[in-house]
């Protein structure tokens, strides 16, 4: 319990540090003004709930292949957690374009594929409360879940395959992409603390479909009495 | 400081929809947990 709560110390310690380094350590963009600096809590965000989906996509995979109800745990845990974060980025991102392009929202590439993804493992979660059976409830999310992830790499290239709306990266983006020194350590520090926020929810998920399991154990016993 | 007004929503709607998150697995966790009694009082009852 104790290295539960230092951990979660540590996770709000450091997004409070990102923040602080957000406002008062990166430099002002010459064209968007204070504004962009919703940039270092939208993209950290959206690049944690990418790896939370990359490893609900592993635990889906490893299921299908070993049967091992801690990878069903692990995948139902990450898909929440990603759906959290994917729910964050969709609310950033509009009150992001809203004063630089004039709009809250349009269809293009990216927008589109990352409220698909987030239709996808919200239908993911629906897909598990509609089976009652815990194995054929594992099997088919794990399916399904595979299947949701095809979205994460459209997600990725869209902005690099097709030129709409939403900025060209400014990492990864190829030759002409990239940031200035201060504004990259301050990108890269906010990743990195919202990857060890988004650990930290994980870790408290995914004790919580232990217990669940527990439960589902303890209440069969009962019933067998 | 343009915009400070938007900043600030966002970081506050953001940060908002975390806390309900993390609020409602400690909920469920809480009730779970109280589950687990109840199933171990019927358990040990039966015995």
């Amino acid at each position: 319990m104790l290295r539960r709560i230092f951990f979660g110390a540590v996770a709000v310690g450091l997004v409070a540090c990102a923040a602080y380094a957000a406002f008062y350590i990166a430099p002002e963009e010459r064209t968007m003004g204070t504004i962009y600096r919703i940039f270092y809590f939208h993209a950290p965000t959206a690049w944690a709930g990418e790896t939370t989906f990359f490893v609900c996509f592993v635990a889906n995979l490893l299921y299908i292949w070993k049967r091992k109800p801690q990878y069903d745990w692990l995948g139902v845990t990450c898909a929440e957690v990603g759906l959290a974060c994917i729910t964050v980025v969709l609310i950033t991102g509009p009150i992001w374009a809203k004063p630089v392009w004039g709009i809250w929202w349009t269809w293009d590439a990216r927008l589109t594929s990352t409220f698909v993804l987030w239709i996808l493992y919200i239908c993911y979660l629906l897909l598990r409360t509609l089976v009652d059976e815990p194995e054929r409830r594992a099997l088919l999310s794990a399916l399904f879940g595979v299947f949701a992830f095809i979205d994460v790499p459209i997600v990725f290239g869209a902005i690099r395959w097709w030129r709409t709306q939403h900025p060209a990266p400014v990492i990864m983006g190829g030759a002409g992409s990239g940031l200035d020194p201060v504004m990259k350590k301050v990108f890269f520090f906010s990743v990195l603390a919202m990857h060890v926020f988004a650990a930290f929810l994980i870790v408290e998920r995914y004790l919580l479909e232990k217990t669940k399991y527990d439960v589902e154990l303890m209440a069969r016993e009962a019933e067998a009495r | 400081m343009k915009n400070l007004n938007s900043i600030f929503a966002a970081y506050m709607i953001g940060w908002g929809v975390f806390f309900v998150f993390f609020l409602s697995i400690v909920k469920r966790t809480n009730d779970l947990r109280a589950e687990v009694e109840r199933l171990k009082k019927t358990i040990l009852k039966d015995k």
